[in-house]
């Protein structure tokens, strides 16, 4: 009876006892859920138009971080930096259309999966190489302070990463309805045999969504590298976007953005409210269970394309 | 010239079946097993042993275990990591209260609590598929080491949080614990690898095997023709599960002498997963091949400076450790996706022709 009630009741009274600390616990969640939509949303953009499922993300998120914060230590002003180092997420995309991808073409998705892997070690290593392992203060002119609206403390940089993933959504989704190239994609992600037939060349289109998830990758890598600074551990957070992306669904952008709100939040209330109960640190897990329970009703996310399977 | 078929007729069905139907082959199949028996304790020193050869025998054993259920009953799984550390937490708790029953019973037997475990996990599979599946798998995972990290009952109460292999004998010989020597440990694992693959090249070539095959290549043919999805893929997901926590137990108890939980960590799992898959997916030779391959890289990686004698800083070569690893999985992919196994198979077809291959 006690568990039950301490499960069950004794949170929800806590709630109820404390709206500006809900409140609290809410933005902050609704905030760390925008940061992993922001990585989520480079697992999608290349799983809609190649169906590879790349676990480098991670890793591309580290190294955009790094290159911005080596660039910005040797003297280059930001917005230069911000420019080179698009270009280098660019370049690397070609590299890796040439080197990678195209080689693999026409090959089963778990060899593409591992070799999203070896790419995910190997960026690891080149990154550090490069440009050191030590952590990093990337500071982009975005105070990590706080302010205060009607009792609830909110985060500015964590503002801003909401604002900025709003923003990135919306170009991304005009980008992907409005423009030529973005009939292509939506094509080849559509059926690959069907876009090429019409004449829509599938590596330039390969190269463009690896750009396009590059730049989404240093979006995410600023705003991650500005709250916790830029060190080995970020592309760790590729694996807490990866139940974001289950529960969203791995082909669709709005799923990506609110799976991250649902993740972000329910990982905050759980933490918060539920998390004394077990003794804390669910973190690593709670996600995935949250994702695993919505899993069960929708198998393909929720705002996945509907499996429809035939003999 | 010497490997050729030709006069050996098969005048049964059991002789057809065989697990290795050419003569050549089972002499080459018997020469390895009484090598691996014999050369090594003999030869190798404690550094070949301890640091390649028990490892490599302990990982095979789990890439069998993850290629059981990825490669022939096509479940993509994250977790092994997670079913790995069950086996060997169970194997402490077991040796630890029943210090009287034999090491190789607690093994089978953590194999059986990894097994339970793992149908648990399993579960998902029957709605969930492909990558939403794996990256489900990863759930467990995360959980399992999240427990053993915060219940302490499972270390006994030690204040490090680590599991330590106690001495135990077997047939009067220590094989566990910090006074085993590294030869009786090898024989161990290899007595049991060699088993298990007995087993497993059994299974996969019976009902069960077929019935997990019909499933990989098309769940819902498989299941109009009469396998039952429910249990076929538990049965895969239980015994996969089986041989990860053997090998997890092995792990801690054969190769590490200690471990916690950060030895079975994410990394661990991506680890198996590439013996598999370098291997080559859904093949028994296949699974000791990769991990031949995914034990021998980093060691080669790590001593190939000091051969060419470069000296380089530490930092310097960690990182280049990683980028030569994740280039040469890359490389390796595009060279064969098919695995070690297939390029054993291609060697076979052109050793039936050579020298006259005209």
């Amino acid at each position: 009876m006690e568990i039950v009630r301490a499960v069950l009741v004794a949170p929800f009274a806590d709630m109820v006892a404390n709206p500006a600390f809900l409140a609290e616990v809410l933005i902050g969640g609704i905030a760390a859920g925008l940061m992993y939509s922001l990585v989520a949303l480079g697992f999608v953009l290349i799983f809609k138009a190649s169906g590879v499922f790349n676990f480098a993300q991670g890793a591309l998120v580290l190294f955009s971080a790094l290159t911005l914060v080596g660039l910005m230590e040797r003297g280059v002003p930001v917005w230069l930096a911000l420019g080179l180092t698009m270009a280098v997420m660019v370049a690397l995309a070609f590299a890796i259309e040439r080197v990678v991808l195209r080689p693999l073409v026409n090959q089963e998705a778990i060899i593409l999966f591992m070799a999203t892997i070896g790419l995910n070690f190997f960026l690891e290593g080149f990154g550090e190489m490069v440009w050191g392992a030590n952590v990093k203060k990337l500071d982009v002119g975005i105070p990590d302070t706080t302010f205060v609206v009607r009792g609830v403390l909110v985060n500015r940089l964590e503002l801003t990463a909401a604002v900025t993933a709003a923003v990135l959504v919306t170009v991304l989704a005009v980008f992907f309805q409005r423009t030529r190239i973005g009939r292509a994609l939506r094509a080849v992600a559509d059926d690959h045999e069907a876009a090429l037939s019409i004449g829509i060349p599938l590596k330039t289109i390969w190269v463009v969504v690896w750009s396009v998830s590059g730049l989404v990758a240093l979006a995410a890598g600023v705003m991650w590298g500005a709250k916790s600074g830029v060190q080995f551990s970020l592309s760790l957070i590729a694996l807490k976007a990866l139940p974001v992306l289950i529960l969203g669904g791995f082909t669709s952008v709005p799923g990506a953005i609110v799976g991250g709100l649902i993740i972000g939040v329910g990982e905050k209330l759980g933490e918060v409210y539920w998390g004394p109960l077990v003794g804390g640190a669910i973190e690593n897990w709670f996600a995935y269970v949250l994702a695993l329970m919505f899993l069960f009703f929708r198998p393909q996310g929720l705002f996945g394309e509907k499996i429809i399977e035939r003999v | 010239m010497i490997y050729r078929e030709a006069g050996q007729f098969k005048t049964s069905y059991a002789s057809d079946q065989a697990i290795f139907p050419i003569v050549q082959d089972r002499w080459v199949a018997g020469l390895v097993l009484v090598t691996a028996i014999l050369v090594p304790p003999l030869v190798a020193n404690e550094y070949w042993l301890q640091a390649i050869l028990i490892p490599f025998l302990v990982y095979a054993l789990a890439a069998i275990g993850l290629n059981l259920l990825t490669g022939y009953a096509g479940q993509l799984s994250l977790g092994t990591g997670g079913f790995m550390a069950v086996g060997a937490y169970s194997a402490f708790k077991l040796t630890t209260a029943f210090p009287r029953v034999s090491v190789l019973l607690v093994f089978l037997a953590s194999g059986v609590i990894a097994a339970a475990v793992g149908l648990v996990f399993g579960l998902p599979s029957l709605r969930i598929k492909g990558f939403y599946l794996a990256v489900a798998t990863l759930a467990s995972q995360f959980f399992l080491i999240w427990l053993f990290n915060k219940v302490p009952w499972f270390v006994n109460y030690a204040s490090s949080g680590t599991i330590t292999a106690p001495n135990r004998a077997v047939l009067g010989v220590l094989v566990t614990g910090p006074n085993a020597t590294a030869r009786a440990r090898y024989l161990v694992a290899l007595g049991l690898v060699a088993v298990f693959a007995l087993v497993a090249k059994n299974l996969v070539r019976g009902r069960i095997g077929r019935s997990w095959m019909a499933i990989r290549d098309r769940d819902i043919a498989a299941e109009i023709i009469g396998v039952r999805p429910l249990r076929t893929k538990l049965l895969a997901f239980g015994i996969s599960s089986f041989y990860c926590g053997v090998a997890g137990a092995e792990l801690v108890f054969l190769f590490l002498g200690s471990a916690e939980t950060l030895a079975f960590d994410i990394n661990q799992s991506f680890l198996v997963l590439f013996m598999v898959i370098i291997g080559g997916v859904g093949s028994i030779l296949g699974s000791f091949l990769g991990s031949a391959f995914i034990i021998l890289v980093p060691i080669l990686l790590t001593n190939t400076p000091h051969w060419l004698g470069i000296r380089m800083p530490v930092a310097l070569q960690k990182e280049l450790e990683l980028m030569v690893f994740g280039g040469l999985i890359i490389l390796f992919l595009i060279v064969e996706p098919h695995g070690l196994a297939r390029l054993w198979q291609v060697t076979k077809e052109k050793l039936r022709l050579w020298p006259f291959p005209y």
